[in-house]
């Protein structure tokens, strides 16, 4: 049986369409695979198209189509889902910020929400972050459970006062008495091009303070059932999101499509099993690190990969139990190295049962000390590379 | 030269408003209407440029504001300052720049006017301080209207109405939309954007108030967009094609002009069809050189961190690589 494939892919402004053409005996199998950003379910539309009198559907060609049905979402859609589901189970869950309702989001995460839940649950603020953070957190404190988006977290600057001073201390201050019930969720960290302004990462300095929650989602299931968690949480939560990683899809097991699917803040996910190294990452810079793993694996090199999942509770004892069996340790992450996520971790191992087994210093690799540049070839060299991430691993190895 | 009828300007807390007639001379005319055609091939050059992906990250153009850029400079001096939010390539003309730098920086090239380190937003000159990124809408300029205000502060605070946030109309944002009066206490004038000699008359009326030390002042200028809120914006999903085509044909800022100085023998089709060709050209080469000039070096991707400082090391992306910055 002769088969080859082609995959072409036409991009419409909304749409992804995929053809995949399988040449099997004389049969082709046109397989139209449509998936919206909205409309989660693939659009599956099998035409055969009889190159020959007679043909024959062969056992094998049947599963090589189950195949090719897997349920991929993307990130994105793991969001919206997520929160439309949230929104339908509690009806005081409620969604504002920038262009969130009649835009359909600014990067489209919460394309169809106002069309189904209106005015009241999905509400267009002005442009003034300081002000619409400060009506969230007073919603939230008067027992609605808000969820308050950044169009970016370098626009949370402008409200960060809310987000510590009225959100993250007042339980404490309270002494139990106010909670805060609320989530600040938008797309952190670099992007592709947006130069200084929009390119920053929050996760260390949210991370730094007591009485916050800050979760950072790589995967399209950890974004849907961290969000939930999120929602569900009692405690205000800084939810992390990457807009370079809304379009990426990711499979989806059938138990994360529940409806009461929750990720448990605070415990991270070992991606890749290893036995030489452990290495610690969140966000997008889990992709970069797996890739880096695969291109370590054939030179023998076994990577241990693990998504943190949350910077705050940071699951110090995860990574403490892995490098306790690899004896090494690289921290990879997206923002600058001063005082960042990547000096938390490495202190926390230094203070713990873990240090004693280290064969090597654990390092970080970082974003680069610098301003996000504009130029490609200036913000390519601003940002981790699987190559820096390759090449950290080996001279910890070799130390 | 001759003298033109313009619109009055709504006024709050002033007893006069600018004069309602302009003088325009034939020079002048030539320059406006140079430098608004100049600014409208080059934001729609770069239209292109972006969706041929060579521009990258966001693009805010400015297509159908260049009446007020053009006329806001024709009303003050190159030694006053001026600052704006991320719709700034039209300021940036204004202010000094050359098409070859702004197109440059936009394509991230070491010839960009700011070597390609800023990017769309962040473009800078002598007197102007950008381009900024994110913009705090509300509660900070009461703040700084206070202090104006308490201070005589000589500021002239310049809202460009184009209607829309993004892809919120001002009804849905702002609980007034009578901008200029929104100073409060602050003298203010409601201005037609899209009419080049009415910014000019008004930005001269605003500057004389307040250099002769009446303190700061107000203008919301009535303008447009043509295009959306930024290149990933198609800018249809908030407002009609129609709507478009409607300013685009009754108020369109270079037009007005142009049929204002035809009408008044004041320039030949033939004289201003001239001015369209020397400025296509001038946009061509500037692309040209856009795509073609060098990326930055890579040396420089830490230096300008700080100013008269002396040179340091710079932690790349994992302990062992040091790279060097300087001032």
């Amino acid at each position: 049986m002769y088969m080859y494939y082609g995959i072409t892919m036409v991009f419409f402004t909304v749409f992804w369409v995929c053809h995949i053409y399988i040449y099997i005996n004389n049969m082709t199998l046109f397989i139209f695979y449509h998936v919206s950003y909205q409309n989660v379910t693939p659009f599956l539309c099998i035409i055969i198209a009889l190159h020959s009198v007679e043909y024959h559907v062969l056992p094998c060609d049947i599963c090589i189509i189950n195949c090719i049905l897997l349920l991929q979402v993307t990130v994105r859609d793991a969001l919206n889902q997520a929160m439309d589901e949230e929104l339908e189970r509690d009806e005081r869950v409620f969604l504002l910020g920038e262009e969130v309702a009649q835009y359909d989001g600014a990067y489209k995460v919460s394309r169809g929400l106002w069309k189904k839940y209106g005015d009241k649950r999905i509400i267009d603020t002005p442009i003034t972050e300081m002000g619409f953070a400060g009506i969230a957190v007073g919603a939230a404190m008067a027992g609605l459970r808000p969820i308050c988006e950044f169009m970016t977290f370098n626009f949370s600057m402008q409200a960060i006062d809310q987000v510590i001073n009225s959100a993250a201390k007042t339980y404490y201050m309270s002494a139990g008495r106010q909670s805060v019930p609320i989530v600040f969720r938008g797309p952190n960290g670099a992007s592709a091009g947006v130069a200084a302004q929009h390119s920053q990462c929050f996760a260390a300095w949210y991370g730094h303070c007591p009485g916050l929650k800050v979760v950072s989602p790589w995967s399209a299931e950890d974004a849907r059932g961290l969000l939930k968690s999120a929602i569900r949480d009692d405690n205000p939560v800084v939810f992390l999101e990457n807009e370079l990683m809304y379009g990426v899809p990711f499979e989806m097991s059938e138990e994360s499509q529940s409806k009461d699917f929750l990720i448990p803040i605070g415990k991270a996910k070992i991606e890749r099993q290893g036995n030489h190294i452990t290495v610690v990452s969140h966000s997008r810079m889990v992709s970069l690190c797996l890739d880096a793993a695969a291109v370590l694996a054939k030179e023998g090199i076994e990577c241990e990969v693990i998504n943190m999942r949350t910077i705050r509770p940071l699951d110090a004892e995860a990574i403490e139990t892995s490098v306790m069996k690899t004896n090494h340790l690289i921290t990879v992450e997206g923002g600058w190295p001063q005082f960042g996520v990547g000096g938390e971790i490495l202190a926390r191992i230094m203070e713990g049962p873990a240090f004693n087994y280290l064969d090597a210093p654990a390092v970080r690799v970082t974003g680069v000390d610098i301003p996000m540049p504009y130029a490609k070839i200036l913000e390519d060299n601003s940002v981790p590379q699987i190559k820096d991430i390759i090449f950290s691993v080996k001279k910890t190895l070799n130390a | 030269q001759a003298s033109f009828d313009i619109k009055k300007c709504d006024v709050h807390k002033l007893e006069e408003g600018p004069p309602l007639q302009a003088v325009l001379t034939r020079e002048e005319g030539l320059q406006y209407y140079r430098t608004m055609q100049t600014m409208r091939r080059m934001e729609l050059k770069s239209d292109q440029l972006y969706k041929q992906k060579i521009i990258r990250g966001f693009c805010h153009l400015y297509d159908g504001q260049e009446a007020c850029a053009v006329g806001i400079e024709a009303g003050i001096n190159l030694t006053d300052h001026l600052i704006t939010a991320y719709r700034a390539h039209g300021y940036t003309l204004t202010r000094g720049g050359t098409v070859r730098e702004i197109m440059a920086e936009l394509t991230g090239r070491r010839g960009g006017i700011a070597k390609g380190k800023g990017g769309s937003m962040h473009m800078y000159t002598k007197h102007f301080y950008g381009g900024n990124g994110i913009v705090g809408a509300q509660g900070q300029i009461f703040e700084t209207y206070n202090m104006a205000s308490l201070w005589k502060l000589p500021c002239i605070f310049i809202c460009e109405n184009n209607k829309y946030g993004m892809g919120t109309s001002v009804e849905r944002a702002a609980a007034s939309t009578d901008y200029f009066k929104r100073g409060d206490f602050i003298p203010g004038l409601r201005v037609d954007g899209m009419d080049v000699l009415c910014v000019r008359e008004a930005t001269k009326f605003a500057a004389e108030h307040c250099r002769s030390g009446k303190g700061p002042i107000l203008m919301e200028l009535q303008t447009y967009r043509y295009h959306g809120h930024s290149m990933s914006d198609p800018g249809i999903s908030y407002r009609t094609r129609e709507e478009i085509q409607e300013v685009r044909s009754k108020s369109d800022p270079i037009s007005m002009l142009k049929d204002r100085m035809l009408s008044n023998n004041m320039a030949s089709v033939e004289e201003l069809k001239e001015i369209d060709v020397e400025v296509r050209k001038e946009i061509e080469d500037a692309a040209q050189f856009a795509t073609t000039d060098p990326e930055p070096p890579l040396d420089d991707l830490c230096n300008h961190i700080f100013y008269n400082d002396p040179p340091m090391e710079v932690r790349g992306t994992n302990p062992w690589t040091k790279l060097k910055s300087v001032s």
